[in-house]
């Protein structure tokens, strides 16, 4: 992204342009993409399997979860907070969106007597609008009560799974018709849809964030809350709509993960408000606000995925991917010039 | 003959990426003595001192500290061997108490390892009786006020009975009857020959408190001279490379109508009862000393604060300010005067520093017109001479003196018929000043309203079309520019009304 990127590139380049500040920075703007194309090299040499079209298209399927929360925590993190509710909130979303996307005839369905007639809108819709909501409360709850991002999406998170549990009486909504499951599961010009909803979501994201005002606020306010209020910006009507929009993206997530396994479970999404996270720090968000990019969330989106995904080929055990994973989180992070600034 | 210097830096070179910071300089400090180390930001004089601490390892040179040669490759080494600096920047540990910072990272502890707090305590008390200090050593750093947590600080450096103290900027933050007790402490150090390098922008302090006096420009050692055989001018000469004859650059504008006027204006334990009329194309100096609730009453003004009673009026109708964005929406600025705290968003380019508060300009559609915001903030970098190498650039990483352009560059953006520009010249650099000075002159000539607040008297007597002046909350006095008085005006900031 031009804004926070380019200048550390050009900082280096404007005065000498020797050889050695060059490769300096550029390793400092691209360090990350080259950490991606290391583990994408590591992967094909050590299984015949990653690089087949069929293989990796899945991996971006699989990241198209991660990549929407990822998005919406990237911002977030970008104005000094955090929002931990979005895994809970994709299980909220999956749930309800489903129970409006039940196919006709399905004697377990939870509206028997609207199964099957309402249009894929429905529950589209039903899903990001509880996302929405949630993070319309996340939102409201910090700018109003003053309390901290880390607190409040932390009750969300609790809060909107005991609701998926409540609503779905702890079962999966299942038996959902074809039109819902193209969502998830259905392809444009060979294009898997989810890839195309992340990617939608990530331009229109990416656009918002350069070239509105809303977009270059976000940045004021992770840069300095205080002077931002004093040039007169209203942080809490922004807040709120920063976790709205957040909210809004676990709720098309949730809708998305549903449909691609054809059931909304109230467990779906645990644990990936986390990966989600790590997405965005890898990619090169500052906790300390102010910086963040959603290219760069995108690529750390990726790396995560392809590293569940090779570790998978390869046959090693879950407990150790989690270590794995782990540790490439620390490393990646570590290597990342910028962080050291 | 060497063996009087306590300390001697020479060829001190130190290189960063593009630039050469500092440029085989020099500085010898003789025993018991205040060597004041002067220069414009950016001279390299905190880049040396951070050379001396350890802070920085430099690209060549020597260091001699007690006739002896040293390398300092951390700031506790620095310590061990008797160096200590009171911070420009102060950084105390707001929930810790008064007597837990000063012996932060060497707390006595008792015979089971753990921190001896009463003998801590004692310490401190100590200390403070010695250096005449009233400040209760279990209060937390929180509540203490802005002088006595830099009092603190200074008593921490002086605590570690060092032969070299080092002073950045030490009166910052602190009234003049501070700086009077802090250089008697100074004097009282002078006698038990510990040396004194002390840096500061107040000419005044300069002359009253130091013997030599060391110029840097531009990374390179200009001269040290005796203290008494240079004068204001000749040192402002040294410093700029240029001689100045005139160091205000006020000039006459028309005054018009009354913009702004406050009446009665009262917030319990801030202020009280403040009215004045504020008149197009003039210059209000507000004077008063730290505390006297200046900052506080403009707050109120902006809509930062509340005020608890009183009236505004901007152009003869009654305003109610609720917020910044109201003051803006009314043609207000306000520069404030913690530039760090509330005013630069570090991370942010100069670019979106410079719109953040005009943004709705560059509005086109939905989205922003991006090359309008670059030529506009080109021409503004150009218009007000901000340095910096291009419009991406990290706002923390320009000076001090541009940082204060790019942030009075924010509020001209806007479009404001009254700014209000809070210490609008606190440290930065002697150039600077003078331009954001000749700003002012400008936008004063241009038909805007401003409201100068400063601590420096010169300032004050050398901008104002008019003075207020503050003492604890209260106005105690009003002076036209041509009954401008400087101790008149000390003696309405004292409350010495008589």
């Amino acid at each position: 992204m031009e804004i926070n990127n380019e200048k550390q590139l050009n900082e280096n380049i404007d005065g000498k342009t020797d050889f050695k500040s060059v490769s300096k920075a550029f390793a400092r703007k691209y360090g990350i993409v080259l950490i991606l194309l290391g583990l994408f090299i590591l992967m094909s040499v050590l299984s015949p399997a990653f690089l087949k079209t069929r293989n990796l298209l899945n991996v971006v399927r699989q990241i198209s979860v991660i990549g929407l929360i990822g998005m919406g925590v990237t911002i977030v993190i970008i104005t000094t907070g955090i929002d931990l509710s979005s895994g809970s909130v994709i299980a909220l979303s999956a749930v309800i969106a489903s129970s409006f996307a039940q196919k006709a005839g399905w004697e377990a369905a939870m509206y028997p007597g609207l199964a099957g007639k309402l249009p894929v809108i429905v529950p589209l819709l039903a899903g990001i609008l509880v996302g929405v909501l949630c993070g319309f409360l996340n939102g409201w709850t910090i700018a109003k009560f003053k309390i901290p991002p880390f607190i409040a999406t932390l009750g969300m998170m609790t809060i909107a799974r005991g609701f998926a549990l409540l609503y779905s009486d702890g079962r999966p909504v299942s038996s959902l018709t074809d039109s819902y499951n193209f969502i998830g599961q259905g392809e444009l010009l060979g294009i898997p849809f989810p890839i195309i909803i992340l990617i939608a979501m990530a331009v229109i994201t990416h656009i918002m964030l350069n070239n509105t005002k809303f977009g270059r606020h976000i940045y004021a306010i992770g840069g300095n809350e205080q002077a931002a209020k004093i040039s007169g910006l209203d942080v809490g009507k922004m807040l709120i709509l920063i976790y709205t929009y957040a909210g809004l993206l676990s709720g098309l997530a949730g809708v998305v993960l549903s449909s691609r396994i054809s059931s909304g479970q109230p467990g779906l999404g645990t644990g990936y408000e986390l990966d989600a996270i790590a997405s965005a720090v890898i990619g090169g968000t500052s906790f300390s606000g102010g910086i963040g990019t959603i290219w760069g969330t995108m690529v750390g989106a990726l790396i995560i995925g392809i590293l569940n995904n090779g570790l998978d080929l390869l046959n090693v055990s879950a407990y150790w991917q989690q270590i794995v994973k782990g540790l490439i989180i620390v490393v990646a992070i570590i290597l990342d010039e910028r962080k050291n600034r | 003959m060497e063996t009087d210097y306590i300390l001697m830096m020479e060829n001190i070179t130190k290189v960063f990426p593009g630039v050469v910071a500092l440029d085989k300089v020099k500085l010898n400090v003789r025993k018991g003595t205040v060597h004041a180390l002067m220069g414009e930001n950016g001279a390299g004089k905190s880049t040396l001192m951070k050379v001396l601490i350890g802070m920085y390892n430099p690209d060549g040179g020597t260091i001699t500290f007690n006739g002896e040669k040293v390398e300092i490759p951390n700031t506790s080494t620095a310590l061990k061997m008797g160096i200590s600096m009171i911070h420009q920047e102060l950084s105390p540990i707001p929930y810790m108490a008064v007597a837990e910072n000063i012996f932060l990272g060497r707390e006595p502890v008792n015979k089971f390892g753990l921190i001896d707090k009463k003998k801590m305590i004692a310490d401190t008390e100590k200390l403070f009786e010695r250096l005449e200090i009233n400040i209760d050593p279990k209060m937390l750093m929180k509540d203490l006020s802005i002088a006595n947590t830099q009092i603190v600080e200074i008593a921490k450096a002086i605590s570690y009975n060092s032969n070299l103290i080092i002073m950045d900027e030490p009166t910052s933050a602190i009234t003049e009857k501070e700086v009077e007790h802090l250089f008697k402490i100074i004097r009282g150090l002078k006698e038990k020959g510990v040396s004194i390098i002390y840096i500061t922008h107040k000419m005044d302090e300069v002359f009253k408190i130091s013997d030599d006096i060391t110029v840097f420009r531009d990374g390179q050692h200009i001269a040290t001279v005796p203290a008494e055989s240079i004068d204001k001018n000749g040192l402002i000469t040294m410093m700029v490379g240029r001689e100045l004859k005139q160091i205000f650059h006020k000039e006459e504008a028309e005054i018009g109508e009354v913009i702004l006027s406050v009446r009665n204006l009262s917030l319990a334990g801030k202020f009280r009862d403040i009215s004045f009329d504020l008149k197009r194309g003039e210059i209000l100096g507000v004077a008063g000393l730290m505390g006297a609730g200046r900052t506080e009453v403009m707050e109120s003004i902006f809509g930062i604060e509340g005020y608890d009673s009183g009236e505004i009026y901007i152009s003869g109708e009654q305003v109610n300010i609720k917020s910044p964005k109201d003051a803006i929406r009314y043609k207000m600025a306000f520069l404030t005067e913690d530039r760090k705290k509330t005013g630069i968003m570090g991370v942010l380019s100069v670019k979106d520093n410079m719109t953040v508060a005009s943004i709705d300009k560059f509005k086109k559609g939905m989205l922003l017109d991006k090359k309008e915001i670059n030529s506009t903030c080109t021409e503004e970098k150009s218009r007000l001479g901000i340095k910096t190498p291009h419009l991406n650039q990290f706002i923390k990483l320009l000076s001090g003196g541009n940082q204060q352009k790019v942030l009075v560059s924010r509020w001209l953006l806007t479009t404001p018929d009254i700014l209000i520009l809070d210490e609008p010249t606190r440290g930065i650099d002697v150039g600077a000043k003078a331009e954001i000075h000749k700003l002012m002159s400008k936008l004063a000539q241009e038909g805007k309203a401003i409201i100068m607040i400063s601590s420096e008297m010169p300032e004050v007597l050398g901008m104002s079309d008019r003075v207020i002046v503050m003492h604890e909350g209260r106005m105690t006095g009003e002076f036209l520019r041509e009954d401008l008085d400087q101790e008149k005006i000390m003696k309405c900031a004292t409350g010495n009304l008589n």
